[in-house]
């Protein structure tokens, strides 16, 4: 009784497997059943998500131990779901933590940090942890050919991080995303495939696409590992401020899996003993024109209700996501709130963090930065707070969003003099000058 | 109104390891309850205790979510293709 047109699956082909490292068994979050290592990502018995099992009796370091190691994201190897040592992308993570004091002023606060992860490596955002870990999921299970869903970011990690090791990758992305992320993805000489929808389109199809090629597409059935590598963002934060936590977090959420796993990260060094117990309030920003998740925490209740994205933050522009409930549940239960912006405000926040931190954030960077005016401003950030700010991907890749917003720059005659017009005119026009961004 | 139901791997071996179901229904929840009729275990991981969707499975009727068409009310029609995939992380 089928309709055979549709099936369309192919064996799977995989070479041996990696010998280096072994995947995690996995659990599913929503009936407990357990699961041998696999690339799969719902559970057979229910369909709920799959995460990886941890040995609750494992070794763990101790700071110092920490410390001495390499400055990449396996310095927590502990803490992400793997036994052995991981061979590929050896050195994504360990992003600067940047005190932030002008800005720390602006939202009246005690002292304020960017975690700049639009400096990791190698592409530029945070998507590089995530990619880390699911590489080498992928490299576990023999697994020839690794793929994603994405709106960009990710796509460019995956084309990068499969180019240097050697392996295949089908990268699936909305066929009007940004300039800047498609020619930096192909870059690397992937099989990119732009698609004719929306990023929740592109997801569906990947979810197809996985189940029937047999591939490792890393945020559909090798997400489990894959969503570990964002818990790291969380263990530096706690080690760069000297093993404290901050008490305010600001980040993005495009399919909440940032938010759900830095309030794992933070419980995780809590319970390990490497930071206090006080977790801090995880605040989530979204840009208005899709805030499914803002708008379930505003609502409350347990079912989210999917939007039709409509917004400059292309990044952050997934509009059913598949983590929303638990990013709604970490913002509730640490006393955060979440916050959506609009379209010039993510500009203006774009412009706020350059000209206080010097730091060039993406558009999800100013939604993040303009999430924090807001919550400023609301009063949920307080005068006693130390708060991080998770900038999680570079302006360089968004540069259209501020053509129209910036002033152009003069042009003049190579004389001194024209320089001299230029610096008189500016002088006088210091006397009233307000800072461009929000006030 | 006969319908395909394309189902994900984890759910085809529970029905008697097909990947495409043809089903009956003025609706999708009726096209759904006729497929649940036919392959009993495929219940529970299909519609939750209030008759509802979990929230990690999404289904759309041809290209769109049934969220934003009625949910398991939405009308289907004759040769409709309703998919069933399981929620994605975000990229």
């Amino acid at each position: 009784m089928s309709a055979p047109a549709l099936d369309i699956s192919r064996p799977v082909t995989r070479s041996a497997p990696g010998e280096r490292v072994s995947p995690l068994p996995l659990i599913c979050t929503n009936c407990g059943a357990r699961f041998d290592p696999d690339p799969a990502a719902i559970c057979l018995s229910c369909l709920g998500p799959l995460v990886p099992e941890y040995d609750s009796a494992r070794s763990l370091p101790d700071r110092a131990t920490i410390s001495r190691r390499a400055p990449s994201l396996w310095r927590y190897r502990e803490w992400l779901p793997f036994v052995g040592t991981p061979s590929l992308s050896p050195d994504s993570g360990f992003t600067p933590l940047v005190e932030a004091p002008a800005l720390a002023r602006r939202l009246g606060v005690a002292r304020a940090w960017v975690k700049n992860d639009a400096v990791s490596h190698p592409t530029l955002s945070f998507k590089d942890r995530v990619v880390a870990t699911a590489i080498n999921a992928a490299r576990a299970f023999g697994l020839d050919v690794v793929g994603c869903a994405s709106t960009g970011n990710l796509a460019n990690a995956v084309a990068a991080h499969a180019a240097r090791a050697g392996l295949e990758a089908w990268i699936f992305v909305p066929f009007d995303l940004e300039l800047a992320k498609v020619l930096g993805t192909s870059v690397y000489a992937p099989n990119l495939v732009r698609v004719r929808g929306t990023y929740d389109d592109v997801n569906r199809l990947c979810a197809q696409v996985a189940d029937s090629f047999g591939w490792g597409l890393v945020n559909v059935n090798l997400r489990a590992y894959y969503g570990e590598g964002s818990k790291t963002m969380a263990f530096e934060i706690v080690e760069q401020l000297g093993w404290r936590t901050p008490t305010a977090v600001v980040a993005p959420m495009a399919g909440g899996a940032l938010v759900t796993k830095l309030h794992r990260g933070f419980r995780e060094f809590a319970e390990a003993g490497l930071a206090s117990d006080d977790l801090p309030r995880i605040h989530g920003a979204q840009a208005a024109g899709c805030a499914p998740i803002v708008r379930l925490v505003e609502r409350g209740g347990g079912r989210l209700v999917p939007e039709v994205p409509s917004t400059i933050a292309r990044s952050l522009a997934i509009g059913n996501p598949a983590d929303g409930l638990t990013a709604a549940r970490a913002i509730t239960e640490t006393g955060g709130w979440a916050a959506a912006v609009s379209d010039p405000e993510i500009v203006d926040g774009i412009r706020l963090l350059a000209e206080t931190t010097g730091i060039f954030a993406e558009t999800a960077g100013g939604v993040t930065t303009a999430a924090a005016v807001q919550l400023a401003r609301e009063g949920r950030l307080r005068p006693d707070d130390e708060l991080v700010l998770c900038i999680t991907g570079n302006g360089l890749k968004t540069l259209d969003p501020l053509a129209d917003s910036l002033p152009e720059a003069p042009v003049i005659t190579p004389h001194l003099r024209a320089v001299a017009a230029l610096v008189e005119r500016r002088d006088g026009a210091a006397i009233s000058h307000q800072p461009s961004a929000i006030n | 109104m006969p319908v395909t139901i394309a189902l994900p791997s984890v759910l085809s071996r529970l029905a008697d390891g097909n990947r495409a179901v043809p089903a009956t229904g003025e609706t999708v929840g009726e096209a759904v309850a006729d497929l649940t009729r036919r392959f009993p275990s495929l219940s529970t991981r299909l519609v939750d205790d209030a008759g509802e969707p979990y929230p990690f499975v999404t289904y759309y009727l041809n290209d769109e979510d049934i969220r934003f068409a009625g949910g398991f009310g939405a009308r289907v029609r004759d040769g409709d293709e309703l998919t069933i995939v399981s929620a994605v992380a975000g990229g």
